[in-house]
């Protein structure tokens, strides 16, 4: 071999140290440590602080487990609420999971209904590729004012950019309780996001944030004063947990 | 009755506990915290995906919320310079260094290195469990490392402060 060997990047030196090149690199990577004295170095004493780091916590293991924490999971949950132990119930039957995130003693003020109603619509338009809105980004205002209008309450559309989703519009809707608005946004990958909208009722109270699996989507519903809001999409749930209070803050005004 | 499906995974959370603590007893405390959140969030989890790495998810939440609790917004790290005692003689003097060494870096940088090198999860793994995108795991993977040579080769590194 009269090629002197590719140069090897940082990441693909940790990646040696820790077995995780590609097969096909690291004969590759070999070739490059034996003329670069200072990479072969560097990757000795990356591998030897793995091997200290194991050495220092893996005795660890070997220790006795202290009693409290088997007790922890093997005592009887005390007290699961109905609402967990049904969705649990639910998970066993390969269902959906309907599961309050947090207080679940305390009755949802904004039903699972509502987080269906946003499921469906979110399966809905999310999938349309002609018409996702009926009034697009490029009439922001115009689409805030109207909806505001309409669900007789002052709207915002929060900005999701920090986590790569643009406003792509939003349309009217109906809610059970009247009028419900729907914002779409989109990140660079055409994945789509949509924040439902509408009034929560009477005597609605603000809540937690709430979270179901409903039509194959995410949901994470709360109330905040007199509007009900849903964040539906196909992200994880705690990413769709940052998304959602990012929208929260937005929308307390 | 048949063993709880975390039971098998205690050990090793304690073990990453350890590395984020060092102390037994908060190390353990942890351990409990995690433990009793991921029962009460149990239905959550997909049943598709890995418990190890959940549970180990629910733990950095646990620890993270502790340590934005516990300092209120400030995040202050200082060193004890009586501490950096250079190592010298035998494997007990040398582990008791790379635990002080360990103790020094940025809760996210410890996470990386003991995630990766202890816990071989891998990169994408590593990245789901402490939500943050790979090329994140891969920047602080790369300063944690460099920082604990630093650090290990005699304390000479400026003292590191950090103020958020």
């Amino acid at each position: 071999m009269t090629e002197k060997p590719r140069a090897v990047s940082d990441e693909e030196l940790h990646a040696y140290v820790d077995g995780r090149l590609a097969a096909e690199r690291v004969a590759e990577l070999e070739a490059w440590l034996a003329v670069d004295a200072e990479a072969a170095e560097r990757v000795r004493a990356f591998q030897a602080q793995n091997r200290a780091l194991q050495a220092l916590l893996d005795p660890v293991l070997n220790e006795p487990v202290p009693p409290r924490l088997t007790e922890t999971v093997q005592r009887p949950r005390r007290a699961l609420p109905l609402r967990a132990a049904a969705a649990i119930a639910w998970l066993a039957l390969g269902g959906i999971a309907g599961y309050a995130l947090h207080d679940w003693r305390t009755p949802p003020v904004v039903t699972a209904q509502f987080a269906e109603r946003a499921a469906v619509a979110h399966v809905v338009y999310a999938a349309e590729v002609q018409h996702p809105v009926e009034v697009t980004a490029e009439q922001e205002s115009h689409l805030v004012q109207w909806l505001s209008k309409r669900l007789g309450k002052e709207l915002r559309t929060p900005d999701f950019t920090p986590f790569g989703y643009q406003l792509v519009g939003g349309r009217l809707l109906p809610g059970d309780k009247g009028p419900a608005a729907q914002f779409m946004y989109q990140d660079s990958h055409g994945a789509r996001l949509t924040l439902y909208v509408s009034a929560a009722g009477e005597g609605a109270q603000s809540s937690a944030f709430r979270y179901e699996e409903e039509a194959g989507t995410r949901v994470l519903y709360w109330v905040d004063r007199d509007l009900g809001f849903a964040l539906v999409g196909e992200l994880d749930r705690t990413r769709l947990m940052d998304v959602a209070h990012v929208a929260y803050q937005a929308l307390n005004f | 009755m048949p063993n709880h499906p975390f039971e098998e995974h205690i050990p090793g959370l304690r073990r990453y506990a350890r590395a984020l603590l060092r102390d037994r007893t908060r190390a353990d405390d942890l351990v409990q915290d995690t433990l009793e959140r991921a029962l009460n969030k149990f239905s959550l989890f997909r049943r598709d995906s890995d418990l190890r790495a959940w549970l180990f998810t629910v733990m950095h939440n646990v620890h993270v919320n502790q340590i934005r609790s516990a300092s209120n917004r400030m995040v202050t790290i200082e060193y004890n310079d009586s501490e950096m005692t250079p190592a010298r003689g035998g494997d007990v003097t040398a582990l008791h260094d790379l635990a002080n060494a360990l103790e020094r870096l940025l809760p996210e940088h410890r996470e990386v290195l003991v995630l990766i090198g202890v816990e071989q999860f891998s990169y994408e793994e590593a990245a789901r469990v402490l939500d943050v995108p790979i090329g994140t795991v891969m920047s602080r993977l790369s300063r944690a490392r460099e920082r604990l040579s630093i650090l290990l080769e005699g304390g000479t590194a400026p003292q590191l402060r950090r103020v958020k």
